[in-house]
């Protein structure tokens, strides 16, 4: 019905594969998702579904507009929605657990990185930098960001410092090296976006 | 337990006799060459142990071979190994036992059997 899944990013760890070679691993608590609104092009433009990870926690005081939203689905108020293109027939109130995918399977993760915080041009932009010593007096610092009075402005898009991470990114062809049906887990082999704890969004590549 | 415990749990080899730190030890391990397989022994001392009881857990053997000190290091869970056989207990009183590196000959060995 949908060739991806939701889950939560819960840590790192090794395990050895058949040959006999030491494996990092990412597990992730991946569904079980249910489809709470079957998007249709008539209707709302485009064809999606729109699934809802099960957790244990339920979403906290529902607006009655949110659980409206719940009530063809017959699911509790779930707090994480997330779309995905529509692969076959399905309707509303369908889950879908880990048993999608299989090991040996490549996929795609999706998920919001790490916060770095303010961060310099160095480790935001890749800037070189200067000496640190022989009394070099250009450390860090970002230099030159253009001209004095043509254009007397600074051109849109300058490299600078700032906020850097939290931003979404996406894993490519990570995988799988086992599905857990009974924990409802996932075992990627590499590394996957975010803190544990993080959603993730996991289809197939 | 946790999620992390319960995945590892599953991975992890509980099938290996305990060893200490300070014991004489024979690691049988797998080699492939090929697509043949056979076992290769490593004896000596182990010499320190890391990664408790998590999943990459590995400890080291140090031997002297041809009068060179070797140590192997080895992962704890892995695979490749087909079993540790302890040949000599020592009591020693230290958790790591890198002095042993700067040490030759009579002064490099450990007091057997006190245990």
């Amino acid at each position: 019905m949908v060739d991806g899944l939701i889950g939560r990013k819960v840590g790192m760890t090794q395990a050895f594969d058949a040959v006999g070679n030491a494996v990092p691993l990412t597990v992730i608590k991946a569904g079980p998702c249910t489809v709470i609104q079957r998007k249709t092009k008539a209707k709302d433009g485009y064809d999606a579904f729109q699934m809802g990870l099960v957790e244990d926690k339920p979403a906290r005081k529902p607006s009655k507009a949110q659980q409206g939203h719940f009530v063809k689905s017959g699911s509790p108020v779930l707090r994480i929605l997330r779309e995905f293109p529509v692969k076959g027939e399905g309707k509303e109130g369908d889950q879908i657990f880990v048993d999608i995918f299989e090991a040996g399977q490549k996929v795609h993760i999706t998920g919001v990185g790490k916060g770095k915080g303010f961060q310099g041009v160095v480790k935001r932009h890749h800037f070189k930098g200067g000496g640190g010593a022989h009394g070099s007096m250009f450390h860090r610092a970002p230099g030159s960001i253009g001209a004095s009075s043509y254009p007397s402005r600074v051109i849109l898009g300058m490299r600078m410092g700032g906020r850097m991470g939290s931003d979404t990114v996406t894993v490519r062809n990570l995988r799988v090296f086992e599905a857990d049906r009974t924990n409802n887990l996932l075992m990627v082999e590499g590394a996957v976006p975010g803190a544990n704890g993080t959603v993730v969004v996991i289809v197939k590549a | 337990m946790n999620t992390m415990q319960l995945v590892e749990e599953k991975y992890m080899r509980k099938d290996l006799d305990p060893f200490a730190v300070g014991d004489t030890v024979k690691v049988h391990v797998l080699i492939k060459e090929g697509d043949k397989e056979r076992v290769q022994i490593f004896q000596g001392d182990i010499i320190a142990k890391r990664g408790g009881a998590g999943m990459n857990a590995s400890f080291t053997v140090r031997k002297i071979s041809f009068g060179v000190g070797v140590e192997r290091v080895f992962p704890l869970h892995s695979r490749s190994i087909k079993k540790i056989e302890v040949v000599r207990k020592t009591s020693v009183r230290r958790a790591k036992l890198y002095y042993l590196r700067s040490l030759k000959g009579k002064a490099a060995r450990l007091r057997g059997d006190q245990r």
